[in-house]
């Protein structure tokens, strides 16, 4: 941490510290605590994105996929297994995705290997629609299957019924995955490229998401996921909770909600700790050192006999597995998988947001985003609401300008989230944190 | 017979809607290509653009409805066309002196340019909600069929009909307007030969006098004819809905990178490119295949390749591989 971080970066965490309790005496404190965890994991979120961005200056753009393979991950590795749904076809599906996998493979090989020419175009043309078709003939019944067990509550696979803590790793895992295949395509050209491609990828991820009904349910959703820590109701029965609101004097439902919800902050305050310790180390290290010369001066780099295509490849499955991670959370934190709520304006371009704001290449600068980002964006609602109701206090009730005006309000959230990306680009542009 | 038949479904469901989207998709990517051929930079913001101007033509094509000013058998959307480029032009003009003329003067990294795109994007999608709310707002008027399928079958004495709409025979006949104005205006005019010059070689261009803010101007100028038009001919053809212009960007991005970004004729291949495959591949064929094949059979499934949520995956996968191969896209890239 350098000289200005230093003493710039505890006042501004203070301040952040100071609205959430605000937040707390004016507004709830359920309300506090749910912007302090979901701050969090947009915290963990833009640290991705720093990674990525801040060290290594690659633009990703489908933070959005990678936030929602995390999300699939909680499924697949804590809800129960459907042994129905797995004899009616769970291993026809697997046999046909590692046909679809080998076709894949193979076809790359047969490019490799035969010799050029107009050849080579027909015999892979012609090998990849005969893999197609077996593929679509080992797949479709299964999934048909699949989804005809019990479709209003199961009618998919359901996952590995382990501890659900272990999913935020495996998020981690499946967007390492997705990133390492984005990367060894679209690395090796130009940055522009790179955008578009983790555009596309994220994209692909959702409708893949909402539409293969066998692995998430689809757009039916996945409900009552685990959680790592106790239920509301249980704590309201358990004498040891109920004493201890007793003493404290406090109500045992409101404090139910308020115990869990800090139970989230202190595993999610774990968690950042954790990766803000690693990437800090990892800055600091010849590693670090060399992400940056790459990024500062690439050619250089490269005259250095540094592989920087390797390099951007490491950083970048890196980031996106650090993003995976956080949408695991989220998914742990809402205990349901909802597909059609991901957005990219929420998701990819918000976090974003979050890293400028904040001062890119600065992890402290990334948290402090997260956490003041999320903040406006769940705030700028009521605040904007009430200033339109003063704005509009002339006007009788029920009357279409105010109803229109206030029905508007809800999109203002947008507004000011370009406005503040826009005026910190142009006026501070290293962020509230700046690197060194 | 049977082979007629299946040329016409096919015609009906796949030829026609592909020609249309591919049109306005074109549109779209001619925008794109515009502005990273003279700005340097992919303009994220491009979807919400065409959302913008679409939401004006809408609202004045409401005002003039609403006065009893209409175009007879054509939609009243036309005439409101020319307000639509103008305030998008306005806006896009304020947004340029507002943001981006500052980063050209710093001569900022195009990368940096594409985020600061992203803000723009943001704001200009919180102004469209703001004006017009999220709902599905239809526009189109006038005569809704130019073929109909009735009248097909009976003048054709087929069992499959062949409808065009009005819509779709406009759109096609929009686009092929703009784009020839578009091409007369680069290639035979004085502007136009200095906006290519100023894309091909900015020093030399700047040598010879060219002044670049004048070549910015009209390239914003052109791009919001051409965004306020695709939007509003793709509002025609299927409805207004805001959310819809953000999705569009993918497949935009993807007609203009897999033609080459920057040239203009690779736009529009592109673009018809990424329409054909996206409809071919999501279209169900068994009603074609039921034609061609033996009497009394027909295929089991719906003999579709994909299903239609995956056409974001067809856009994105044709520019993957195009990129793999020709990583300059399909025409040369980066020169108008």
């Amino acid at each position: 941490m350098t000289h200005v971080t230093r003493t710039r970066a505890p006042l501004y965490f203070a301040a952040m510290a100071v609205l959430i309790l605000a937040v707390g005496l004016l507004q709830s404190w359920n309300s506090a605590l749910s912007i302090l965890n979901m701050g969090l994991i947009s915290a963990i979120m833009a640290l991705g994105v720093n990674l990525q961005w801040g060290y290594a200056g690659l633009f990703n753009v489908g933070v959005m996929g990678f936030v929602a393979l995390g999300g699939l991950a909680v499924v697949l590795t804590s809800m129960p297994p459907v042994p129905a749904a797995w004899s009616a076809g769970g291993l026809r599906v697997l046999l046909a995705l590692a046909v679809g996998a080998a076709s894949i493979a193979v076809s790359i090989l047969l490019w490799k290997r035969l010799p050029r020419g107009r050849a080579r175009g027909f015999i892979l043309a012609a090998f990849l629609i005969v893999a197609f078709a077996a593929y679509r003939w080992l797949f479709d019944p299964a999934v048909a299957a699949i989804e005809a067990v019990d479709p209003a509550t199961s009618g998919y696979l359901g996952g590995l019924g382990l501890p659900v803590l272990l999913a935020w790793p495996v998020g981690a895992l499946l967007a390492a995955g997705a990133a390492w295949l984005v990367g060894k395509t679209a690395l090796g050209l130009r940055s522009d490229y790179l955008a578009i491609a983790t555009l596309g990828i994220a994209e692909i991820i959702l409708a893949a998401m909402k539409n293969e009904d066998w692995l998430t349910r689809g757009v039916k959703n996945v409900n009552g996921l685990p959680r790592p820590v106790p239920y509301e109701i249980e704590l309201q029965q358990a004498p040891w909770f109920l004493d201890l609101m007793q003493q404290i004097g406090a109500n045992p439902v409101v404090g139910s909600t308020i115990f869990v919800k800090l139970l989230y902050a202190f595993f999610f305050l774990v968690v950042i700790g954790v990766i803000v310790l690693a990437m800090e180390l990892a800055l600091k290290s010849p590693w670090g050192r060399m992400m940056r010369a790459i990024r500062d001066n690439e050619v250089a780099a490269e005259a250095m006999g540094k592989n920087v295509t390797g390099r951007h490849l490491q950083i970048f499955v890196l980031g996106a597995a650090v993003i995976g991670f956080a949408g695991a959370m989220m998914t742990t934190l809402d205990g349901q998988l909802t597909p059609t709520t991901y957005q990219p304006l929420r998701y990819t371009f918000l976090v974003w947001v979050m890293v400028i704001v904040g001062g890119s290449g600065n992890n402290w600068g990334a948290v402090l985003g997260g956490m003041l980002v999320w903040f406006l964006w769940v705030e700028v609602e009521p605040i904007g609401a009430w200033i339109i109701g003063l704005l509009t206090a002339g006007l009788e009730d029920g009357s279409p300008l105010k109803a229109g005006l206030i029905e508007r309000v809800a999109y203002m959230r947008y507004l000011t989230m370009g406005l503040i990306l826009l005026l910190v680009l142009r006026f501070s542009p290293r962020g509230l944190l700046p690197e060194k | 017979m049977d082979f007629l038949n299946a040329l016409v479904a096919f015609t009906n469901f796949v030829i026609v809607p592909a020609t249309t989207y591919g049109a306005q998709l074109a549109l779209g990517a001619l925008g794109v290509t515009l502005i990273y051929a003279v700005l340097r930079f992919s303009n994220f913001a491009h979807g919400e653009t065409m959302s913008f101007g679409a939401m004006v033509v809408v609202l004045v094509t409401a005002l003039f409805q609403s006065r009893g000013i209409t175009l007879g058998p054509l939609p009243t959307a036309l005439l409101a066309l020319p307000f639509g480029i103008a305030a998008t032009a306005l806006l896009l003009l304020f947004t340029d002196r507002a943001v981006y003329r500052f980063y050209r003067r710093v001569k900022a990294a195009p990368v940096l340019l594409v985020i600061v795109s992203t803000g723009v994007m943001f704001m200009m999608n919180g102004i469209v909600r703001m004006i017009v709310g999220v709902d599905d707002r239809r526009f189109a008027d006038g005569e809704r069929f130019l073929v109909n399928a009735r009248d097909f079958r009976a003048w054709s004495g087929l069992d499959e009909g062949l409808a065009i709409r009005t819509t779709q025979a406009i759109t096609l006949v929009v686009a092929l307007i703009t784009v020839a104005l578009l091409f007369w205006f680069l290639n035979r005019t004085r502007t136009g030969k200095s906006m290519r010059a100023y894309s091909d070689n900015e020093d030399l261009a700047l040598l010879s006098g060219i002044n670049p803010e004048r070549v910015v101007t009209i390239t914003w100028l052109l791009v919001a004819a051409l965004a306020t038009i695709a939007g509003a001919l793709y509002g025609l053809d299927k409805s207004f809905r805001p959310f819809v212009f953000q999705q569009l960007l993918l497949p935009v991005f993807a007609a203009a990178i897999v033609g080459g970004i920057g040239n203009p004729l690779g736009a529009i291949a592109g673009g018809f490119v990424i329409a054909f495959s996206e409809v071919t591949l999501t279209y169900a064929f068994k009603k074609v295949i039921t034609y061609l094949g033996p009497e009394g059979w027909s295929p089991d499934g719906l003999v579709q390749l994909l299903s239609t949520d995956y056409k974001f995956a067809v856009s994105f996968a044709i520019l993957i591989i195009v990129l793999l191969f020709k990583p300059t896209g399909l025409f040369k890239g980066q020169s108008i």
